[in-house]
């Protein structure tokens, strides 16, 4: 799920509140050069935030529905694909809900508990390749895929927090 | 309980720092006072408590006895008496109306407004301000004769005139 890509370019993270945060992104095709280039600055981007394991293009102001991933290493990875870029993910399957606490890189000081599917089956299109993969997984990939499909649809999830005591400051460790 | 026994509704309001609950619910302890419900949080620094006690002082009594949390300025304490009432029933199903947005003067006042008018009772509603954002989050119970989804079109338009986004669901309460 990780294509050829050209070098990534590091972009600025755009912050809630912004109307392309809360707007429903528009499909792409994979084999547009424009889309594979966005692949690679999302996923460069992710990489240069610490603790990010995932983006969705609006939060870097494009309305496309195109998303990186990564949950190598995080302790609450079960399944792990390793790096990747999505273009156009469906969620074909949820279930086994359960909640867990969430922050998000263009909400920086809050987290929240969020409801999210533990096992999860999405469809998705590689940039580039124009591959079409399924990928089932589960525990925190699921979780991650959950929020970056999620912005797609323009849901932060500030939407989806499970109480009105459901929303935390970011504790900061230095 | 004895027949004496009254409910007081202690306030404690004022800048933060470690010990402060501790030192209350010892004066209250040492009153014979018995904690039912409470909240405590901190609102942008400064700590905020309201408790309902169960007591057989009278809310001056109780007052002077914890005014020693009031001696050097930092905190404002106020007890009074309220009747007992009876624990609330939900009406029928409880949602979560969620917002955020950029920050702006109104918010609570439009989205509560638009709550009651439909008949809907905020039971439990926190709200934070992260930079320019704004999040509000209420817990609403609507009686079953409200249309859940009449007034997820009346918080929207809201929204969209507050220019700020608006959603309602409803909470399960995930029974185990």
């Amino acid at each position: 799920m990780l294509p050829p890509l050209p070098d990534g370019r590091v972009r600025p993270a755009v912050l809630a509140p912004a109307a392309v945060l809360s707007s429903a992104a528009t499909a792409v095709d994979p084999l547009d050069p424009d889309v594979v280039a966005l692949a690679a600055d999302l996923l460069a981007t992710q990489r240069s935030e610490p603790g990010c394991v995932g983006l969705a293009a609006p939060q870097l102001g494009v309305p496309w529905r195109v998303v990186s991933l990564d949950v190598t290493g995080h302790p609450k990875a079960r399944t792990g694909h390793g790096p990747m870029v999505l273009a156009n993910p469906v969620v074909v399957a949820a279930t086994r809900w359960e909640r867990g606490r969430e922050g998000c890189l263009s909400v920086p000081d809050l987290t929240g508990d969020v409801k999210r599917a533990t096992r999860l089956v999405l469809r998705a299109v590689v940039p580039g390749t124009g591959e079409q993969v399924e990928i089932s997984t589960d525990a925190f990939e699921a979780r991650a895929l959950q929020h970056e499909v999620d912005h797609l649809d323009g849901m932060l999830f500030l939407d989806k927090v499970a109480g009105a005591h459901a929303l935390h400051a970011r504790q900061v460790y230095l | 309980m004895t027949s004496g026994r009254v409910q007081l509704v202690v306030t404690v309001i004022g800048r933060d720092r470690p010990g402060i609950i501790a030192d209350t619910t010892r004066l209250l302890a040492g009153l014979g006072a018995n904690l039912e419900d409470s909240t405590m949080s901190i609102l942008r620094g400064h700590f905020a408590m309201v408790l309902v006690a169960a007591a057989d002082v009278t809310a001056t009594e109780a007052e002077a006895a914890l005014a020693p949390l009031s001696a050097d300025g930092s905190l404002q304490v106020s007890v009074r008496e309220v009747p007992a009432e009876a624990p609330a029933t939900p009406l029928g199903a409880t949602y979560l109306v969620s917002v955020h947005g950029a920050d702006r003067p109104g918010i609570v006042s439009a989205v509560t407004a638009v709550v009651a008018e439909a008949g809907g009772n905020v039971t439990d509603l926190s709200t934070r301000l992260s930079g320019e954002l704004y999040v509000l989050l209420a817990e609403v119970d609507l009686p079953a004769a409200v249309d859940p989804e009449q007034l997820d079109r009346d918080l929207v338009a809201t929204g969209l005139e507050l220019g700020v986004e608006v959603s309602m669901r409803v909470l399960d309460p995930d029974v185990l």
